[in-house]
């Protein structure tokens, strides 16, 4: 028992040490819409485990609004909120912010935080993105912890909503 | 049908429906305008009717008197801005509490159907009335030619959550013919299967009928039921074809029913909102 300790423990602290030494960015495209009445979209970023259990990354959705009205086209984000957006108090210090216009925004230290807590196993990194007056899509990345720099950059591409999510190391 | 027996029987539906419904009787209907909700204290406005055609209103309203809503603390919700139109009847909700909400409509009683001497066809109680159980004796024949005597219960109802889904005020009552949401009513997404279980008096209604049509009937040219049977558990499921609005209609009868009773019926009826995946 005492060996099974140990050795749990050496490779805990070597997990933990691997992905120390990739500290990532998520890279989150959002493209320019030729559109008559353009919305910055509401962005929802979460890990799921293969349980399906959710850990939240950021949220971006319009909390300038009074009395917190914003929230109300939180549902729009209808996997993420199915994910466990619906069971949140937001705000959220380091999860949730205002919305964001069109090109690269990039995500880095609630990321990491997420990342380093976790224990090895795959994992999918999801982006989801609503409109107004707009559509929705979502985009998965799946990945496995411990991270190996190896394997980065993960990307994939959109098709509206979304123009690219990215997973570099960090600059 | 003629004009004649149209009248009397449109005025007396509503109540007709709430006691048994027929296999191919209109369909009664509630219609949230929208199932997840977010944010403090959204609204919603429901619609309610009968007609045949989902979820159109084209026929009848249906009253709006029957209808109860529950918090999901159990508390009773107001209806706001009720009003009755021609063809449908419509009130609004405040969501003040996180949770779920069940909007229901449910009754049950007794009906007895004989021949008198001359051979018409006699009922009681009379079109759209409710039976009072002490007057059965005095009012229905012991002799009657043809006698049928049933309990039947009938229930329409929908459901809608602000926040995350509860089910405290969803459990059944053991009253009539209820459904088990085993899979959240508020949690349905296109192409995923959900999971039901159908009691009749709190006990699985084993052999139980479904119809479940989605709505938007009117742009399409077949009714496209999904027809399936409850199983020996009163359990039974659906895979939601494509997102929308979807009506699940069931039937159960049998003859276990407590005197004076000859016959047991129960029917329900619920509007479901499936998301796209």
């Amino acid at each position: 028992m005492k060996r099974y300790v140990t050795l749990m423990t050496l490779l805990t602290l070597l997990s933990l040490s691997r992905v120390a030494a990739a500290e990532v960015q998520l890279e989150i495209e959002l493209p320019r819409l030729d559109v008559a009445e353009y919305h910055p979209p509401y962005v929802a970023v979460w890990l799921e485990d293969s349980q399906r259990q959710a850990e939240h990354i950021a949220v971006w959705y319009d909390i300038a609004m009074r009395d917190g009205e914003g929230k109300e086209w939180l549902k729009d984000m209808r996997q993420w909120w199915r994910r466990g957006g619906r069971s949140l108090d937001l705000p959220i210090d380091g999860v949730t912010g205002a919305t964001k216009g069109p090109g690269t925004h990039t995500i880095n230290s609630q990321l990491n935080r997420v990342l380093s807590a976790l224990p090895a196993g795959d994992y999918v990194l999801n982006v989801e993105a609503s409109r107004e007056v707009g559509g929705r899509e979502v985009l998965r990345l799946p990945l496995t912890l411990p991270l190996e720099t190896t394997v980065l950059p993960l990307e994939t591409k959109g098709e509206r909503e979304l123009a690219r999510i990215t997973l570099t190391a960090q600059n | 049908m003629n004009a004649r027996f149209l009248k009397p029987l449109l005025a007396g539906l509503t109540a007709a429906l709430a006691l048994s419904a027929p296999a191919h009787a209109h369909r009664a209907w509630l219609l949230p305008s929208a199932t997840v909700l977010s944010g403090d204290s959204p609204y919603i406005t429901v619609d309610a009717a009968i007609s045949n055609t989902l979820f159109h209103p084209d026929h009848h309203a249906l009253a709006v008197s029957g209808i109860t809503v529950t918090a999901p603390d159990g508390s009773a919700v107001e209806l706001l801005n009720a009003a009755q139109g021609r063809y449908r009847s419509t009130f609004d909700l405040a969501l003040a509490q996180e949770g779920t909400y069940r909007i229901a409509r449910a009754s049950e009683g007794l009906r007895a159907f004989w021949l008198d001497a001359d051979g018409n066809r006699k009922m009681w109680p009379g079109r759209g009335q409710q039976a009072d159980e002490s007057e059965f004796a005095t009012a229905v024949p012991k002799d009657a030619k043809n006698l049928t005597v049933m309990r039947s219960a009938s229930r329409i109802e929908t459901f809608v959550t602000a926040g995350a889904p509860t089910t405290e005020n969803l459990q059944p009552s053991g009253k009539g013919l209820e459904l088990v949401a085993l899979t959240h009513p508020n949690d349905l997404f296109a192409t995923e299967q959900a999971n039901f279980q159908l009691l009749i008096a709190g006990e699985p209604a084993a052999g139980a009928e479904i119809e479940v049509v989605r709505g938007g009937m009117r742009y399409r040219n077949s009714q496209d039921a999904i027809v399936v049977t409850a199983d020996s558990e009163g359990k039974f499921s659906v895979t939601w074809p494509e997102a929308g609005m979807y009506f699940m209609e069931a039937s159960y009868r049998d003859d276990k029913a407590a005197a004076p009773a000859t016959e047991r019926r129960g029917s329900y009826a619920a509007t479901f909102e499936v998301l796209p995946f």
